[in-house]
């Protein structure tokens, strides 16, 4: 077991609280800015989308994980960063200009449905978050002259400054650059006021709100955050696929990533990057059982859905805190060898917050 | 005027469907704060029972109706007593979760079972493809079914919650679950009870829209209409709900004619985003503040 032995103010504000830590996060660092030259080009592009969806993750999780505002929308943030991006980059913009001009009109957007939140709550804000979601969506389908409308856009190769970055190796330290920006931005972020506020939001509006929480302020300013970083995704996402059109940015890739940040653990930014992992590979794993499934099995196309839905039905029941909170477990096992206790992560079971005025 | 009139049934019509299933969401939500997306399922699966029932099996399709009602009702206390008990104290985005990963579940394993599958299925029912005349408007009989039929539900709904025992039980639990339990109201067996009631119903939805739309594995999607109708009514309201679905399909069928393409399928959710800023409850919700 270790313990930390505080001596100085500044350990308090070190990233890394612990050699170990230091060590495994070096040794993933390493072996992600090794993996491109060693893997084959298909995993290679399997990293890359993980790296896209860590980033959603990370911007949804604020929103949802933190703050506690669900959207089921979050896939038009993602359409509006690709968008822009694509059209943006057509016109020449290098990408330092291009990515944060897409951020903005994310944000934007996001106030815009973040106004509205201030006073919806629960599932309320749930279906607004929707009913903008499908309003993006027959946007991009029906505003042909700018978005090409339902026959999609063709996205150039990326360019940093000036040269077109045909290499996808660059492409690739591309998008790990942007996934450890946003990640610590997103830490520092949640340690700070800000993110103190959000999290006091999440757990009860009314105290946050009687401790002096501005909650139409930081409200907003969460699905604006949330928005900019999920359009980031989406810019780096148009590269990625090459070609963007509206039925890539629907209700479905909505939902599909509050069940990634709910399967990574909702309320750790570890879990965003769990179940980033868990969306991409689950696909992989489905085709690799292929083989020793029954043929007839094997063919369905509604495979896919059945796997993930049931896989998020006995997260729920048997572990709330997702992918992060078996790990959570897992190492606190071995840390504490061998006193670890069955009850030590017993959820103690509580009325359901209820949202109703009684 | 014809043309009006004509709008007015069909957007009545299809509003009914949005209204049942609507109901479907509001009862369980003010029952058990559970708010199911996955209605829209059920009422995909209720379709398909009754396409067993009368086109695979041959039954008629007075037997086939409540006959999937009744299956759909009992898969739905099942659902409830398997999937929805255990989360019982968890947040409620648990449950939200929940749901929508067993809508995923029922639409792949739909898509999977032998004579279901992905095709597009016809289920015809004994009062369709005929046109009714009256006074120069010609109204489809399905049409005129769906609202009759919808009536008639909504008034033995009234009559079951107003006046039997366990409705008035239904009532209270919906309004305060602690006291009813402290009353002796079996609450946790009347949510189960709630969940069938809301599967029957949806199994109800779905034998009157399969003749307008066919069966087919996505029909479920219609549930995303019946959000903003419920929302549009207020989550928790009743009669909301049947008026929601009701302003739902009159929008969309008067958005449909008179606006350019694409309107038709957004104007719900225009409506839903309009109400939502100017009323952020829905239109007949209580304007109060929770007490801490």
């Amino acid at each position: 077991m270790r313990f930390i032995f505080k001596t100085r103010y500044a350990q308090d504000l070190q990233v890394f609280k612990h050699s170990g830590s230091v060590f495994w996060n070096g040794l993933l660092a390493v072996l992600l800015v090794a993996a491109p030259f060693v893997v084959p080009d298909y995993y290679r592009t399997q990293l890359v989308f993980i790296f896209i969806y860590s980033i959603v993750g990370f911007g949804l999780m604020l929103l949802s994980g933190f703050t506690g505002q669900v959207s089921i929308g979050h896939a038009a943030f993602l359409a509006i960063g690709a968008y822009a991006q694509a059209i943006l980059q057509g016109l020449g913009w290098p990408f330092f200009l291009s990515a944060p001009a897409a951020m903005a009109l994310g944000a934007a957007a996001g106030l815009l449905i973040g106004l509205p939140a201030l006073r919806l709550t629960g599932i309320y804000l749930a279906i607004a978050t929707l009913a903008f979601g499908f309003v993006v969506e027959e946007v991009l389908a029906r505003w042909e002259s700018v978005t090409g409308g339902n026959s999609g856009l063709m996205v150039p190769a990326p360019r940093l400054v000036l040269q077109p970055m045909t290499d996808p190796t660059a492409f690739y330290f591309l998008c790990l650059a942007c996934v450890v920006a946003v990640a610590l931005a997103v830490f520092n972020l949640l340690r700070s006021p800000t993110g103190r506020a959000f999290i006091a939001i999440r757990d009860s509006e009314i105290s946050a709100q009687s401790m002096g929480v501005n909650l139409a302020a930081y409200k907003t300013l969460s699905f604006a955050l949330s928005a900019a970083i999920t359009a980031l995704a989406g810019c780096l996402y148009a590269h990625q696929i090459r070609f963007i059109s509206p039925e890539q940015f629907t209700l479905l890739q909505s939902i599909e990533f509050l069940l990634m940040i709910a399967i990574g653990g909702m309320g750790s930014l570890h879990g965003a990057v769990l179940g980033a992992i868990f969306v991409i590979s689950l696909p992989e794993l489905i085709g690799a059982m292929k083989d020793v499934m029954p043929p007839g099995l094997a063919q369905q196309p509604g495979l896919k859905p059945l796997v993930f839905g049931t896989i998020m039905i006995l997260v729920v029941i048997y572990e709330p805190m997702g992918l992060y909170g078996r790990w959570l477990k897992i190492r606190t096992y071995f840390s504490l060898f061998p006193l670890y206790r069955r009850g030590m992560f017993q959820r103690q079971k509580a009325y359901t917050k209820s949202e109703r005025v009684h | 005027m014809t043309d009006i009139l004509q709008l007015v049934v069909a957007g009545v019509a299809i509003g009914c469907i949005y209204a049942l299933i609507a109901l479907g969401f509001v009862l369980i939500y003010k029952a058990t704060e559970v708010v199911n997306f996955a209605q829209g399922d059920l009422m995909m699966l209720g379709a398909f029972v009754a396409f067993t029932f009368a086109s695979i099996w041959g039954l008629s399709f007075w037997l086939a109706f409540p006959l999937a009602i009744a299956t759909m009702a009992a898969f739905g206390a099942a659902f409830d007593r398997v999937v929805l008990r255990p989360i019982i104290g968890q947040p409620q985005v648990a449950a939200v979760l929940v749901t929508i990963a067993a809508g995923f579940v029922i639409r792949g394993a739909a898509s999977m079972v032998p004579g279901w599958g992905t095709d597009t299925h016809a289920l015809k029912a004994p009062f369709s493809d005929q046109v009714v005349r009256a006074g120069g408007v010609s109204v489809s009989s399905d049409h005129l079914a769906i609202i009759g039929l919808t009536a008639a539900l909504c008034v033995v709904l009234y009559v079951f919650f107003k006046r039997t025992r366990v409705g008035i039980a239904m009532q209270a639990s919906s309004q305060n679950q602690l006291a009813a339990y402290y009353m002796g109201i079996p609450v946790r067996r009347i949510n189960t009870l709630i969940w069938s009631i809301s599967a029957g119903v949806a199994a109800f939805a779905a034998v009157l829209l399969a003749p307008i739309t066919f069966v087919h594995a996505n029909m479920g999607f219609i549930g995303l209409k019946a959000f903003p109708a419920a929302v549009l009514g207020g989550f928790g309201s009743i009669p909301g709900a049947i008026v929601g679905g009701l302003i739902i399909g009159l929008v969309e069928s008067f958005a449909g004619f008179y606006l350019p393409e694409g309107f038709k399928d957004v104007a719900a959710y225009v409506v839903v985003l309009v109400v939502l800023i100017v009323r952020p409850s829905g239109i007949f919700a209580e304007q109060r503040r929770k007490k801490v």
